[in-house]
């Protein structure tokens, strides 16, 4: 795909409401290679707590409410494996046979997810500018899984000259986190999150960057709980925090 | 939705999460299990080391088990015709009791009063075992996993290796307890050759051999069995009489459709390139023959499979061949060990398939115990789609319109509470002005942020709103509307 001079962000309901500045990052990155970011002020949600919970009726009255944000033919670049993996995946399975299925397919066709654009499309150049550190990557399941673009947060932090990436046992292994899962499943959530967080405490990375923040939010809450532990970040905010001038 | 429905699920549901609560207190066991799995995890991923290869060996052999699925009523027909014209003797069984009295009737005509069995999960679906010793026929379990948890008086915990769950202590243990005349030891060789010499010994006395099958072949009316012990070939072969016990699902068109999944299955299943055993059974002993058994009998299970079948999109889940990849990656499983699911199959084809078998009412809150995180479908050697089913799944069994056909316990999870949390959550999302309204409340109000979340808080640190939502920041950073 050739580069566009606009691209929609769908920032998704975690980002608006618990990581803004992570969003205002991705933003950022986009704008600075020239690309003009456009953020629809009426989205909300793409839809994924619902539809992982089956309440089906639902997820698609609020994946139905983005439709009207996204209708240009450009782009809608989405900071989250997970909520990207939504769009892509399931909107076709959601939309199917509605009266409104081709709008849905359309958006589902041109959605990327922030590290996928910045690498498959933008084929962005980065220049570190920040101290040495060390960190850890947690990949989203949904990222390597539906998506399958967990490799692209790698290459863009191997481009950064002073951070070495180290790697956590057990690296594709799932953080727990799993939407309502984390509520529904809370003891088996917390177990797994303590061997994730075990496992990425155990490389010495200062920081752990992912590409979603539910992962993050689940793994930041942990360290965070524990008391001790790497910073969590999501990877627009680390990369940007390195790289602006 | 009956109340009686419901208040079963609620048992079921709340008898699920305390066996939860078990699992995850049981340190040891959680320790046996992750060591075993990253074991089993190593092995498989060294039989694949061309990703491209597994993915056209996991096309071919999910072409062959979907064609054997669109084709089955025929194949089924055709498989019985050759099998009979094999001599082998074939019998069908809509449920689990018919199941076994057809057993127990062909076990009670021969006389037959003890019994050598192979490993089966389709019979562990029938309980034949308990049926069998109810009516006084011995049953010895002789693969070497199961016969440890036979001792142990307790179901697999895991469809392939049924005795995961076990260390070699507590092995040991069972041993000391159950043959106190063999000298103590941990040694899992020594424990090994102990147990075949027991089991050698029942081999040649028992009346009958029961065992299951991996793939029945339509057009050449064979049986195949997958083992590593050489019991599978023992108990078909060296009793006067075989019952093969399998579901329906099980048929396949043709022989040539066996290498592409038996290579799958032995290559995901424990990581070998090829099991230790392979049988093709495809007739009794024949005059002039000096070994085999006299009489060979298949009974075809359907326990839910034709309702499953006609469904197109549950239809996948009957692809399955057994193999447990799927169980030996879920990152549940490994916390939780097989029995806290509380199902015949564990896992993430238990997920899937037994609120199929059995009922959506009759499994509880089985299908929350999945984080969607995909690692199952990623290594199924039939490609099932096991995410898209356990959500489908989980959307039945909330949906709000009983009146639609659907599987047995459709709408029994739905409860008004939760439904009306969704309902308030859509109302919300889907009205950008009211939505706008709540995102400035909870970003200034954030310090009425509730500090105790249920659960989540009681491994995390409460989740705070930033100061200002992106959609604010945004704005004023310049990003504009369209």
């Amino acid at each position: 795909m050739k580069k566009p001079d606009s691209v929609y962000y769908f920032a998704t309901c975690l980002v608006d409401l618990m990581y803004p500045d992570a969003g205002l990052a991705g933003m950022e990155l986009l704008r600075r290679e020239g690309v003009r970011v456009l953020f629809p002020q009426d989205q909300t949600c793409c839809g994924q707590p619902a539809f992982n919970s089956g309440y089906r009726d639902d997820a698609l009255a609020v994946a139905r409410a983005q439709l009207a944000c996204f209708e240009r033919d450009i782009p809608v670049v989405v900071p989250s494996g997970s909520c990207g993996g939504m769009i892509r995946t399931h909107w076709p399975e959601l939309f199917a046979g509605q009266p409104d299925e081709a709008k849905a397919l359309a958006i589902a066709a041109r959605t990327y997810e922030l590290t996928e654009f910045l690498v498959d499309v933008l084929d962005i150049r980065l220049d570190d500018l920040g101290e040495p550190v060390r960190i850890a990557i947690h990949t989203s399941c949904s990222a390597r899984r539906e998506m399958g673009v967990a490799d692209r947060i790698e290459s863009l932090v191997g481009q950064l000259g002073n951070v070495e990436v180290l790697t956590q046992e057990r690296k594709p292994e799932c953080c727990g986190f799993g939407g309502t899962f984390a509520v529904k499943q809370a003891d088996i959530s917390g177990a797994m999150v303590k061997d994730k967080t075990d496992a990425l405490r155990a490389t010495g990375a200062s920081v752990v960057i992912s590409q979603d923040c539910g992962c993050l939010m689940n793994i930041g809450g942990a360290f965070e709980k524990q008391g001790n532990g790497p910073q969590t970040q999501h990877v627009a905010e680390f990369l940007w925090e390195r790289t602006k001038r | 939705m009956s109340t009686t429905s419901s208040s079963t699920s609620q048992d079921q549901s709340r008898a699920f999460h305390a066996r939860i609560d078990d699992a995850l207190h049981n340190d040891q066991m959680r320790t046996n299990f992750r060591r075993a799995l990253t074991g089993i995890m190593a092995h498989r991923a060294k039989q694949f080391p061309d990703d491209a290869q597994l993915q056209a060996l996991r096309d071919q052999a999910r072409a062959v088990r979907a064609n054997s699925l669109v084709r089955q009523p025929e194949l089924l027909e055709q498989l019985e015709r050759k099998l009979t014209e094999n001599g082998i003797q074939v019998h069908w069984a809509e449920n689990p009791q018919q199941a076994n009295s057809i057993i127990r009737g062909i076990l009670q005509a021969a006389g037959a009063k003890t019994v050598v069995k192979g490993k089966s999960m389709v019979s562990e679906e029938t309980e034949l075992n308990h049926d069998l010793e109810q009516h006084g026929i011995e049953v010895i379990e002789s693969d070497l996993g199961e016969y440890i948890i036979q001792l142990a008086e307790e179901p697999p915990s895991h469809i392939v290796a049924p005795a995961i769950h076990k260390n070699r202590r507590d092995v040991a243990e069972l041993f000391k307890r159950f043959h106190p005349e063999i000298p103590y030891t941990e040694d899992i060789n020594e424990l090994t050759n102990s147990a075949r010499e027991i089991l050698r010994h029942r081999f040649a006395t028992a009346d009958a051999g029961i065992s299951g099958v991996n793939f029945a072949v339509a057009e050449t009316g064979t049986l195949c069995l997958v083992e590593n012990e050489g019991n599978g070939r023992l108990s078909t072969t060296a009793p006067r009489i075989h019952i093969a016990i399998t579901g329906i699902e099980k048929v396949v068109e043709k022989l040539a459709d066996v290498p592409p999944l038996l290579e799958i299955l032995t290559k995901s299943a424990t990581g070998q390139p090829i099991t230790t055993y392979f049988n093709m059974i495809s007739r009794p002993r024949q005059p002039g023959e000096l070994d085999g058994p006299e009489a060979v009998h298949l009974v075809l299970l359907d326990n839910g499979r034709s309702r499953i079948r006609v469904d197109a999109e549950l239809l996948d889940t009957l692809r399955c061949i057994r193999c447990g990849a799927c169980i030996n990656h879920c990152p549940v499983y490994v916390q939780l060990g097989g029995h806290a699911y509380g199902t015949v199959y564990p896992g993430p084809i238990g997920l899937a398939l037994e609120p199929q078998r059995i009922g959506l009412d009759k499994v509880g809150t089985l299908t929350s115990a999945c984080t969607m995180c995909g690692a199952c479908g990623e290594v199924c050697p039939v490609r099932i789609p096991l995410p898209k089913l356990i959500n489908r799944l989980r959307a039945e069994a909330v949906d709000g319109h009983p009146g639609q056909a659907g599987l047995p316990g459709h709408g029994s999870l739905r409860k008004s509470t939760e439904a009306t949390t969704w309902k308030l959550w859509r109302l919300l999302y889907s009205r950008p002005g009211l939505y706008r309204l709540f995102a400035a409340s909870a970003t200034r109000l954030r310090a009425l942020t509730p500090s105790k979340l249920g659960g989540w808080t009681r491994y995390r640190s409460t989740p705070k709103p930033a100061p200002r939502s992106l959609r604010e920041l945004a704005k004023k950073e310049g990003f504009g509307n369209d």
